[in-house]
């Protein structure tokens, strides 16, 4: 447990009724890229919700890192502790350019009022924003409004942003929706290598994409983990298949 | 700040704070002079300039939309007018060193909260610091509890109305509907007289220009950046380590101090203070102002506040009837047909001019191919999509 990035420990989110999540327990390592899978309404959105602030649970622990409690952080704080959010529809500044999308999102000291009125050091933050740019393939259109930019483009700016937040755990949702089939094979490519010094959490339905980038897979089934394992284990494992079988046939295929 | 901007303003500032009171000092049947009373409207729609920019820093740029800005315009021009009621002192209709509307109403003693308003020095802090600390209370309860969008506007309708009520009981000792009214002297200057008249024109021109400096800074810095980013995704920047209920609180304050200070330099330049400036209507005024110049440009929130007040004073004398529909209709037409005001509207205009000239010299140059060579590096695509 000493070596985790998150830890979540008998979680229950009660949406008037639903359970959301229910006793749930789920825990990753760092440096791991772990893949959360699931049918719709299993909790994969709410798992992320949880851990990046938004929701509060009724019951259970969230501990980032060796000690520090998420439970009673705001957004902005958890954000600012090293846990990045990318969201399933991009969602980007569109009325600000490329660069300064990524200009806001760099990790600093403060985000106040007072200091954001204040300059400092542009030199060392013009290199980090062209790192961050370079690494999504975006530098060409840093003088861009982010609103011109294509669908793919989008994603991956706002990928770019929450690299440039320099977060230790990455929480991804459903990142190659919408997307080309090149465009996924570049998303993927480019999460392995966010995933090389950092933890990444993503929730993914296309299978093939899963396949692609997972080492390791959770199953999330009514709000609990059914199983966990690598990608081949988890594909025959018969309640994973009953899962997936009992609720459409090609939620089935895609699990093959 | 770009450059072609600075010059602009800079022009304008020497037009409004050095030329014109000139041209009022000049004698009136002087070619260029500018009459007593054109030179004091001026100054009266100066000040709702100032109050537009607030407005405008915190709508145009970081998309909340109060519609109870009269509130806090209100409450600087009772602050100076507190002084200057006081200022009258023995000379008013009753010779009582309290003011009129107190005698009237049989108050025996001036009430307590009245008394600092003797000092210069209270008072102009008050001016500032009273719109700052009430919106500082109101922005904090309702940003903290993140109400935004549409109900925190109808909140702030809410608000304008139940200090017009506030304002208008005569048990509140603030002068009730008549308000307060036959301010004789400003810190000790005769306002009957000129050259008080202009003194005041010139420093509210300069306030102007000072705030739009300050609201153009802010617009400039990583602060103003995240305003913009909040209008187009709160939650984005939330999930980016920024709290914008901070920012959105500092905005509100300025823009709440920038209309206190419009609405002091008000109450001695128009001679009276009434809560009907506080109301809803007056309030909703206000937001045309900045949607009918064009929000988000600081500069279109200038022209809109004093065209449209402008456009008003001529209206009400010469077509009464007229002033009311004129107000609706531009609104309807903001919101319908120039949703980015008249400085978006001319902007639009231009870069079609524009591409139309760039188009015409393309279709020159296909057909005097010999030519096409040396002119080609000079055609510049047209740089402004809509």
């Amino acid at each position: 447990m000493n070596s985790s990035i998150i830890y979540l420990e008998d979680v229950t989110v009660n949406y008037d009724g639903f359970k959301a999540l229910s006793h749930l327990n789920f825990f990753m390592d760092r440096r791991e890229l772990r893949v959360v899978i699931g049918p719709n309404g299993a909790g994969k959105t709410t798992l992320l919700d949880v851990v990046s602030g938004r929701v509060k649970p009724e019951t259970g622990r969230v501990i980032f890192g060796h000690e520090t409690d998420l439970l009673p952080l705001r957004e902005n704080d958890i954000a600012r502790l090293g846990v990045g959010r990318k969201f399933q529809t991009p969602s980007v500044f569109v009325n600000l350019t490329v660069w300064d999308n990524v200009e806001l999102s760099l990790r600093r000291a403060s985000k106040g009022v007072f200091a954001a009125l204040r300059r400092r050091d542009p030199e060392e933050e013009r290199e980090r924003i062209a790192r961050a740019l370079e690494t999504v393939q975006l530098a060409a259109k840093a003088g861009s409004l982010a609103g011109t930019l294509a669908h793919g483009e989008k994603q991956w700016l706002e990928i770019g942003m929450v690299i440039a937040q320099d977060p230790e755990l990455l929480l991804v949702d459903e990142p190659v929706a919408g997307m080309t089939d090149e465009e996924t094979a570049r998303t993927g490519g480019l999460l392995e290598t966010i995933a090389a010094d950092r933890s990444v959490l993503v929730i993914e339905h296309d299978m093939e994409f899963v396949r692609q980038i997972a080492r390791k897979v959770t199953v999330l089934h009514q709000g609990t983990v059914l199983c966990e394992g690598p990608v081949e284990q988890v594909q025959s494992d018969p309640r994973v298949l009953e899962v997936y079988l009992g609720r459409r046939r090609e939620g089935a295929d895609a699990v093959h | 700040m770009p450059k072609r901007e600075a010059l602009a303003v800079g022009l304008a500032a020497v037009v409004l704070v050095v030329v014109l009171p000139l041209c009022n000092a000049l004698p009136a049947d002087a070619p260029f002079a500018v009459s007593n009373f054109t030179l004091n409207l001026f100054g009266k729609f100066l000040t709702y300039a100032i109050l537009a920019l607030g407005l405008d820093l915190l709508w145009g740029y970081a998309g909340v939309l109060s519609l109870g800005h009269g509130v806090f315009f209100g409450l600087g021009a009772y602050a100076m007018g507190m002084h200057l009621m006081l200022e009258i002192g023995a000379k008013s209709v009753y010779q009582s060193a309290l003011p009129d509307f107190m005698v009237w109403n049989q108050v025996t003693a001036l009430p307590l909260f009245w008394k600092p308003f003797h000092s210069v020095v209270f008072t102009l802090a008050a001016i500032v610091l009273v719109p700052a600390l009430f919106g500082l209370a109101f922005g904090y309860l309702a940003f903290r509890s993140r109400i935004r969008g549409v109900y925190f506007s109808i909140i702030t309708q809410a608000l304008a109305l139940s200090a017009w009520l506030v304002f208008n009981r005569n048990e509140m000792n603030l002068g009730g509907t008549n308000g307060l009214a036959d301010f004789k002297t400003v810190f000790g200057f005769p306002l009957n007289r000129p050259g008080t008249q202009r003194g005041l024109y010139a420093v509210t021109a300069l306030t102007l220009v000072g705030a739009y400096l300050l609201c153009r800074w802010i617009t400039l810095t990583r602060a103003g950046k995240v305003l913009v980013a909040i209008r187009d995704s709160e939650t984005r920047v939330l999930f980016s380590g920024y709290s914008p209920a901070a920012y959105k609180l500092f905005v509100f304050v300025v823009s709440a101090m920038l209309a206190g200070l419009a609405g002091a330099l008000y109450a001695p330049q128009v001679g009276i203070v009434t809560p009907a400036k506080i109301g809803v209507l007056p309030s909703i005024e206000m937001v045309v102002w900045v949607a009918a110049g064009g929000r988000g440009t600081l500069y279109g929130a200038v022209i809109g506040a004093f065209g449209v007040n402008w456009i008003q004073s001529w209206l009400t004398t010469s077509y009464p009837d007229l002033w009311l529909l004129f107000l609706g209709g531009l609104f309807m037409g903001a919101v319908l047909f120039f949703p980015d005001g008249v400085v978006g509207a001319l902007g639009r205009l231009l870069a079609r001019a524009r591409r139309v000239v760039t188009r015409r010299r393309e279709r020159a140059t296909r057909d005097a191919p010999l030519l096409s060579q040396a002119t080609r590096g000079s055609i510049r695509p047209s740089s402004s999509d809509e």
